[in-house]
Parts: structure tokens; C-alpha cells; sequence
């Protein structure tokens, strides 16, 4: 019974073969999850094509309008269907600041998880396989990490970048200080993740039968160990994906993110929060409800995920 | 009456595939007293006919079809709970892997102790005192000692004598073993093996031996049936059919067993696996392999027939009158 | 290969083993030992191993689990490194080949052949990959066309089909996995094979399909085995010579029919006894008491002694050294003494079901 009982003529073609996996039949029967997939594919595709998906272009100057300033949603009785969500303080439509701060939140969010996961699979291959005193030093840097929240570790690493570089690069530099601070600041669970997986693939027979033949331990590694360790990495990566973006917008919030020139939603919420007391509610409260709804769906992508590929809960 | 009598049993696993049939039509009876080998390989189904009879089998699986009646009673359609005292009264079950029938919390005594008071009406002392007369009985030294340690302080020996102890505590008439000496070494399998065979001869109960290995069958069981494919391929006394097995995947099976004192160059082989529950053949399911088939087994399935004296095969080429006609 | 398997006729031992040892430190970590005041833990998984394994014969290690006979098939493919002793290929210690050429050269003349057949394949390559991997690491072919000919030329060797190669391991049943792992092992050209219980997680059927093809192969290419069981009557059917192992240790070392007929040692004894009596003999079986100690701390002297029906004081205290007693090779004082009653193992003569 272990080995795929169901296991009867396999479709050839690649997309039958998807159609006819158990990943994507439990997908099909999960409402939730398809309404999560649909939404995050919604955001990832605003964001991607930006520039052609948004109504106008808020960064342009030449666009802005200081008339069009504090124009309530498309509903209110002020409202006008130009701008659906309203406007900011600057005249700039609200739908697309949203669309351009989800670019600038997921393109951070993604090169963050990648740097951390980049770092921790190969801290934690390393350790799982190598053991002895790497796996001890590795090991003990992520416990030692663990024990500081992440949020502080990023904002440490934020403001040494801070004093660190000149003045006129700050902004420009700004979001890739905060791909390096939110990816480091992330790292550990990739690197325990991955130990613990390798730690069982390490003693599977087929790394003997590698080994017996005298394969180079990093061929070993990567050609070997690595794909059968990514399961739970890819998991916990969609995962960070959303811990990523919070990250992001809660460090924008407080200041020390993105600059307002090239807003993400964590700018977008801020700088609305300060006119949430004078009335003008939907500055803060469509980015607020964006970013939420994002984080949402790309979690309940990933529990899913992890449910899916977890063959215990199947 | 025998004690146990299973009838037409059918276990199905409805998978979004359709159902698959883990079990077709399985009948047999074990008497009081017997110890009814059930042997096979994996994927036969031997231990899910052990799971359906204790009402344990693992959703979504599901009995069917059939009866399983056991001193006359009909137990397949019991509630959850009815079936749970009957599982500890009236049937024992013991474990290929003795851990996963210990609690590894709590000490050998308290669990015994527990089970016993659970099925029978008896004080603590009591209880105790039985605990402790099983454990010396399952041949567990000093076991006024021993009865306060933990599942981790023993061997895994002694861990399958626990378990063993564990099923017997209110006396049960049939106890139903899994493989209860795959874990185990050789030496220790010969002391569980003539455990069980000694309890047996002194308390009565009946044995379901569910295994793989022929040698374990051959020294412990009375009558064996051999399972192929989720159905019974043959029954009989044990000796009739270690020496003159009747189906031909019995007689394939005893010449693939490697024996010392045989010198033979090349053991016996069937070509090919037994087939997966997807893609059982039409006719006999042995068929394809099979080095006796003709026209018929592809055609039309055969039930238990008489195959000789004491000796009932699913085979067509029992079938006198129907090769005649 | 037909020349290789030509050669093969000369009795000059392809391995010789001498005071192997292996000796793994399982105490635990050093601040823990150092707060409980605990001692350092060293099992001693082998201890003190001498073989010969003649060209194209077959030499078994029998012995319950914990005795270290894996551990000696992990020491002589390379993946443990002895604590003690010397590994001899065709007369050449095996440490003494340092260059990764020279060791390369080593490597690719024996292969293993492993127990799980669920986790000894990559279940995420094919198995046209998992195959051609030794021929890629040994660089045996010129183009890939060529390593494409010679993996379908092994799945045939093998019993499987050279489509088979595009599948996934997963797509197989356990003997098939079995027949991969074989190709696989085969696809260096090895002369050497050292198979850890390859068949103790296979049906009968099909281990009996294995042992068929490992025989056969044998003959084909007059391949050596170093063949590791716990099942007596697997290895009766398989072996020339036989060595029995208890807590790290060979006990006794004999001719694989010799053993079964006259064993020497106790232990062994015990052993043959606990054979399964298929042949219906009615012969009923006395158990041995006692169960196999645990390895970290063996008994003092002889390790079988606490089991022993024959032990004595000298048993008690010190060690007994394998000597040649009538061509078995012999760890025990009551046999050196002469204190052990002769016995015969009454092997069953005729064959059944046949």
C-alpha cells in the first residue's frame, strides 16, 4: 500500500499530469484556498504590471493635480469615478498608489525571502550535513538570533546601514537596506528547517550509495540533499513571504522603510494615518485593508501548502 | 459453533478514483482453542482482515459486505463503544511493534492494572496481584520488580511479553497477533513463538497469527490460510499445506522459502509482484503469473473449493465437473 | 567483462580483513557529561575482525541486530573509517590510497547494495539518472549516447526494461527498487559487491527473485559478495563461508555447509536452533534465554556468556582468541578445552513442495 496504490497509467503530458496530481485535488477542494490563490494572483499581477494595470501614474508629477487633493472615494457624494478609492493629500489616486506600494512591498517581500532563504538552506545544509563544530557554530548563531525578535534585528541592521552610508544615497540605497535587514533577520528558521531535513535525508541510503562511490560531499549536498529538503523550505517560504511583507510595512511605518518617494504599503499607511482624525479615512484604510488582505491570502496559500505536502494530514 | 466465523467479508477504500477493494469476499472460522495462521505478502491483506475484525480499520476503509460473527454474535455493526469492550474482553490484539502499544508514560503496572479493572470487577490489590501473575506468566523475571518500570526500561523482547500480557488481561477468547515477532530477533522470535503457543494450550484462547514468514506459521499455527491479492487462496491444516500445497501460488511461496539442508542452485520463482488494488486481472487475480493457467482463470473467478482431503484451494483446476463440462 | 569473469579462477583472497575495529564515541555532550559527572560512552560496534574473502566466492556475516555486521559493511565500502585495523583489496591496504585518482580507481571495483529499498533511491531523479550515476562519477562512457546504451543494457541485465529508465522510483514495487538498486551497483564494472541485508525487506516471492538474479550474476561476471543477513537460511542457500557474529565480535567462521552440520561455538548453536522447522518435523524447539546485552557495556570475558550454557570461571574473566579447530575457525574456551558436547544439527534432507 505504501507505494502509490493509486498508481495506475500516468498522463505523459506535463499539464495532465499536474491536473491529475493529489497537490492540485487537494487544491480543487479546498474553496478557501482558491479564492487565497486567486487573490494573491490578483495582487502579484497588479504589482508586476503596474504600470499598465493602474489608472494613473501617482510618481509622475506632470499627472498630479493639487485640485484633485482629498477626493473622497468614487461612492461619497464628493466622489468622482476618475478615482475609484479616492485621493491623497497630493491629488494621487489611492487604487494606484496601492498598485504601485504592493509592487514596492512585494518586490521587497520576495527579494527578502530569497536573500534569508539563500543564507539559511546554506547555513542549514552545511550544518545537517557537516555536523561537528559548523553545525554547533551555526546552530548557536540562530538560537542566539531567535532569542531577539526580528523586527529588532532588522531595525538594528537598518539604522548601522543608516549611519553607515552617505547622505544622498540613503533613499536610493533604501530598499535594498531593507531587503538585507528583513533577510537576515529571517534566516534562522530556513537554517533549522533545513538541518532537521537534512539530518534524516543525510542518513537515507541512497546518500550511502552516493557516498561509497566517492561523490564530492558538496555534490552530495546540493544534488542530492537539496532537492529532497526543499519541501518544507518552500513552505515556510510562502510563509515568510507574508511575515516579509509586514515586516516591511511595519518598519515603513515607523519611518525607517521605503522613503515616501517610492511609497510601499507601509509608507502608504503612514503617511494616511496622519489624516485618519481630520476625516480623510480612506487614505489610511484602503492601503490598510490591501495589505491585510495580501498577508492573508498568501498565509492560507501556505498553510494550505504545508497540509499538501505534509503526507500525515493527507 | 467455532468462535469466530468471518462470512463474505468485503473492505473497500473509496479513494476519489473510485473504491478500491482491499478485501473480497474473505470467509473463514477460527475454533475455540485454534491458532489460525494467516499468512501473505504485503499488500495481501492479511492484517486488514485482523483490523476489520476488532473494528479497527483505518478510514476511510470500510466493511461492505459479510458477517463476522464471533460466539454467534454478530460483531461487524456494533457501535464504537460496544466494539471497545468487546476489544478487551473478548479479543486481544497484539502489535508488530510493542511500543506502539504501550503508553511510554505511564508504568507497565498502571496500564496493566487499568485494562484489567476496566473488563473485570476486581480492587486494586487485586488487580495488581493479577498484573503481577501475567507478567510472571508472559515470563518476565521478578516481576513484582518490574511492574513499577517504565515501557523504556525493557528490551524489546520483554516489551512484546508486556504487550502479550497486556492482551491477555481479562481473559480474552481470541487474541489476534500482527506480526508479532517481526521486530524481533531470531532468538527472541523462538521465545515469543513458544510463549504464545504455551498460553494457548493453557487458557484456550484462540490465536489469529497474522504473518509473512512461513517458518513462524509452520511452528505455531494449527490450520494457515494463504491470502493472495485480498482474497484467500488456500486453507488447511498446516502440515498438509507446508508439504503439499495446493494452489500454485502456495506451491511457488514454500519453494521460494531458502532452506537450510536444501541445496539448491535456484529457489523457486514467481515471476512478476502481486498485482496493485488498481489493477487486479480479471478471473483468478493470480493468473498472470500463474504457471497452471488455462482459458478459464481469465475468465471467471473461483471461490474456496474442495481441493482434496482437508484441503480447500480458489483454484479452477479443482473444479472437476466444471473441466469435464 | 566476459575476460574479467575468466580470470576469476584464482583462489588468491580479493579482501582480507585484519583486526578490524570500529569504535563510535556515543557519550553525551560534553557540558551534559561534564554536570552529571557521567563517564565516557564508546561502543564498540566491531571489534577485533579477521576474513578472508576468496575471488568470486561468497562470504556471509550472520548475527542479531546490534552485533555490528552492518557496521562492517559500512567499514569495508569506505563509509566508516576503522578505528583499528587493516583493509586489504587484492593485497593493497585500502588507506594507503590517498590520490582521489587512487582512491577513485578503488572505489569504482566495489559497490553496495543496501536493505531499505524505499530510501536507498533518490526518489527524485530518474532512474535512468540514479543508474548512470557511478558511470558519470567513474567517467566509464565517451558520449551520453553511450551511457544511455549501457543503463538500458543493465535495466535488461536486470530484469527490468530500458523504458523503465524515464521513470520516477516511486513507480516501482520493492523488488523492482531492488533490481534498480543492482543496476546501479553493477554499472561500475565492480568486482566487489557488499549487500547489506538487500532482501530482509522483500516478500519471499520476491526475495526469492533476488537471490535468483544475484546468483546469477555471480556467475555471469564471477562477482565476489560480502553478504550480510540475519536470516540463516538465506545465507545457507547463498554462501561458501559463513561468519558468525555476537556483540562485535566473529564468533566462528566456517564452510557455509560445515557450519550448518557441525557447528562449534554455542552461539551458533543457538542460532541453527532457532531456525523455523518448516519441514514439520514435529521436532520441538527449547528456547535459549536471555537476550543479546547491551553493546556499550558487554559482559567481562567472553560476551556470549551469560547465555552460555557452557560457561565456566575462565569464560567469566577472559576473552577467548579465535583458533582453527578442524577447519572452523573458533572464539570459545569450552571448545579449545573440549568441553563441548559434540553436536550435529539435523539438517531436514529431503526438499518439499516441489
Amino acid at each position: 500500500m505504501s507505494d502509490n496504490p493509486l498508481g495506475t497509467t500516468r498522463p505523459e503530458n506535463l499539464l495532465h499530469r499536474i491536473l491529475d496530481s493529489d497537490i492540485f485535488y487537494s487544491f480543487i477542494r479546498s474553496p478557501v484556498t482558491v479564492v487565497s490563490a486567486i487573490v494573491a494572483a490578483i495582487f502579484f499581477f497588479a504589482a508586476a504590471f503596474a504600470p499598465w494595470v493602474a489608472p494613473h501614474n501617482p510618481f509622475d508629477p506632470a499627472t498630479l493635480d493639487l485640485m484633485d487633493a482629498f477626493t473622497p472615494p468614487a461612492w461619497e457624494a464628493d466622489g468622482t469615478p476618475n478615482f475609484p478609492l479616492g485621493t491623497d493629500d497630493q491629488g494621487r489616486d489611492i487604487l494606484s498608489t496601492i498598485i504601485y506600494g504592493s509592487r514596492v512591498s512585494l518586490i521587497v517581500g520576495f527579494s527578502a525571502v530569497l536573500f534569508s532563504m539563500v543564507i539559511g538552506v546554506g547555513l542549514g545544509l552545511l550544518a545537517g550535513y557537516l555536523s561537528g563544530w559548523v553545525e554547533t557554530i551555526v546552530m548557536r548563531m540562530a538560537d542566539v538570533q531567535l532569542t531577539i525578535p526580528a523586527i529588532l534585528v532588522a531595525l538594528m541592521i537598518d539604522g548601522v546601514a543608516h549611519i553607515l552610508l552617505p547622505i544622498h544615497l540613503r533613499d536610493e540605497m533604501a530598499i535594498y537596506v531593507l531587503i538585507l535587514a528583513i533577510g537576515i533577520s529571517d534566516w534562522p528558521r530556513y537554517a533549522r528547517v533545513t538541518r532537521g531535513a537534512t539530518l534524516v535525508e543525510r542518513n537515507k541510503e541512497y546518500v550511502s550509495a552516493a557516498r561509497v562511490i566517492g561523490v564530492h560531499p558538496v555534490k552530495i549536498m546540493l544534488s542530492h540533499v537539496l532537492p529532497n529538503v526543499m519541501g518544507p523550505v518552500l513552505v515556510l517560504a510562502t510563509i515568510g513571504l507574508a511575515l516579509a511583507v509586514i515586516t516591511e510595512a511595519t518598519l515603513s511605518f515607523l519611518g525607517v522603510g521605503v522613503p515616501p518617494t517610492q511609497p510601499s504599503l507601509g509608507t502608504l499607511i503612514r503617511v494616511g494615518n496622519n489624516f485618519l482624525f481630520s476625516g480623510e479615512w480612506w487614505i489610511t484604510l484602503f492601503p490598510s485593508l490591501a495589505l491585510v488582505t495580501l498577508v492573508l491570502s498568501v498565509n492560507l496559500l501556505g498553510d494550505w501548502l504545508r497540509d499538501a505536502l505534509n503526507p500525515k494530514l493527507r | 459453533m467455532a468462535l469466530l466465523e468471518v462470512e463474505n467479508l468485503r473492505v473497500e477504500f473509496p479513494t476519489r478514483r473510485g473504491s478500491l477493494l482491499a478485501l473480497d469476499d474473505v470467509s473463514f472460522q477460527i475454533e475455540e482453542g485454534e491458532v489460525l495462521g494467516v499468512v501473505g505478502e504485503s499488500g495481501a491483506g492479511k492484517s486488514l482482515t485482523g483490523a476489520a475484525i476488532i473494528g479497527l480499520l483505518e478510514p476511510p476503509g470500510r466493511v461492505t459486505a459479510g458477517e463476522i460473527k464471533l460466539e454467534d454474535r454478530r460483531i461487524d455493526n456494533l457501535s464504537y463503544e460496544e466494539m471497545r469492550k468487546i476489544r478487551g474482553e473478548k479479543i486481544g490484539a497484539i502489535f508488530q511493534d510493542p511500543l506502539t502499544s504501550l503508553n511510554p508514560l505511564y508504568t507497565i503496572g498502571r496500564q496493566l492494572i487499568e485494562t484489567i479493572r476496566v473488563h473485570m470487577d476486581l480492587t486494586q490489590e487485586e488487580a495488581k496481584g493479577r498484573a503481577i501473575d501475567l507478567l510472571g506468566e508472559v515470563g518476565i523475571p521478578a516481576a513484582e520488580r518490574r511492574i513499577d518500570s517504565y515501557p523504556h526500561e525493557f528490551s524489546g523482547g520483554m516489551r512484546q511479553r508486556v504487550v502479550i500480557a497486556l492482551a491477555l488481561c481479562a481473559n480474552p477468547r481470541l487474541i489476534i497477533a500482527d506480526e508479532p515477532t517481526t521486530a524481533l530477533d531470531v532468538s527472541i522470535q523462538a521465545q515469543i513463538i513458544a510463549l504464545i503457543k504455551k498460553l494457548c494450550r493453557e487458557h484456550k484462547t484462540a490465536v489469529m497469527l497474522i504473518t509473512h514468514d512461513m517458518g513462524v506459521i509452520a511452528e505455531t499455527a494449527d490450520r494457515v490460510a494463504v491470502m493472495y491479492a485480498g482474497r484467500i487462496a488456500e486453507v488447511g491444516p498446516v502440515r498438509r499445506v507446508v508439504k503439499q500445497p495446493k494452489h500454485p501460488y502456495t506451491v511457488g511461496l514454500m519453494g521460494a522459502i531458502p532452506m537450510v539442508g536444501h541445496d539448491v542452485e535456484r529457489l523457486t520463482q514467481i515471476d512478476g509482484a502481486m498485482p496493485r488494488l488498481t489493477e487486479i486481472p480479471r478471473g483468478c487475480s493470480f493468473n498472470p503469473r500463474c504457471p497452471k493457467v488455462f482459458a478459464r482463470c481469465r475468465e471467471e473467478r473461483p471461490e474456496l473449493m474442495h481441493a482434496g482431503r482437508n484441503a480447500e484451494a480458489a483454484c479452477w483446476q479443482f473444479d472437476k465437473e466444471g473441466r469435464r463440462g | 567483462m566476459a575476460e574479467r569473469s575468466m580470470s576469476k579462477l584464482s583462489s588468491e583472497p580479493l579482501l582480507e580483513v585484519t583486526d578490524l575495529a570500529k569504535h563510535f564515541d556515543v557519550s553525551k555532550p560534553w557540558l551534559a557529561r561534564k554536570i552529571e559527572g557521567a563517564q565516557k560512552q564508546i561502543l564498540k560496534a566491531v571489534d577485533g575482525l579477521e576474513f578472508k574473502i576468496n575471488q568470486g566466492q561468497t562470504f556471509s556475516l550472520v548475527g542479531e541486530s546490534g552485533c555490528g555486521k552492518s557496521t562492517v559493511a559500512k567499514l569495508v565500502v569506505g563509509l566508516h573509517k576503522p578505528s583499528r585495523g587493516v583493509i586489504k583489496f587484492e593485497g593493497r591496504n585500502v588507506a594507503d590510497a590517498h590520490s582521489r585518482a587512487d582512491s577513485a580507481a578503488l572505489r569504482r571495483r566495489w559497490q553496495m547494495i543496501f536493505q531499505d529499498p524505499y530510501a536507498s533511491l533518490n526518489p527524485r531523479w530518474r532512474v535512468r539518472d540514479i543508474i548512470a550515476e557511478p558511470i558519470r562519477v567513474f567517467g566509464l562512457v565517451k558520449s551520453r549516447d553511450e551511457q544511455i546504451d549501457k543503463v538500458g543494457a543493465l535495466l535488461t541485465q536486470v530484469g527490468l526494461s530500458p523504458v523503465d529508465g524515464e521513470k520516477y522510483p516511486h513507480e516501482f514495487s520493492g523488488g523492482q527498487r531492488q533490481r534498480i538498486s543492482i543496476a546501479r551497483a553493477l554499472s561500475s564494472n565492480p568486482e566487489f559487491l557488499v549487500c547489506d541485508e538487500p532482501t530482509s525487506a522483500l516478500d519471499v516471492s520476491v526475495q526469492a527473485q533476488i537471490l535468483n538474479l544475484m546468483k546469477d550474476l555471480q556467475k555471469e561476471f564471477g562477482l565476489t559478495y560480502l553478504f550480510i543477513s540475519h536470516n540463516l537460511a538465506v545465507v545457507y542457500h547463498l554462501s561458501d563461508k559463513i561468519g558468525v557474529m555476537y556483540l562485535g565480535r566473529l564468533c566462528e567462521v566456517a564452510a557455509a555447509k560445515d557450519l550448518f552440520t557441525r557447528p562449534q561455538h554455542p552461539y551458533t548453536r543457538l542460532l541453527l536452533e532457532t531456525i523455523p522447522d518448516l519441514e514439520m518435523t514435529g521436532r520441538e524447539r527449547v528456547p535459549v534465554a536471555g537476550e543479546v546485552p547491551n553493546p556499550i557495556n558487554p559482559p567481562p570475558g567472553c560476551a556470549f556468556h551469560p547465555r552460555c550454557p557452557f560457561a565456566n570461571d575462565r569464560c567469566r574473566s577472559e576473552a577467548p582468541t579465535p583458533t582453527e579447530r578442524s577447519g572452523h575457525i573458533v572464539a570459545c574456551h569450552a571448545a579449545e578445552e573440549g568441553r563441548l558436547p559434540d553436536a550435529t544439527f539435523q539438517a531436514p534432507k529431503q526438499p518439499v513442495a516441489s
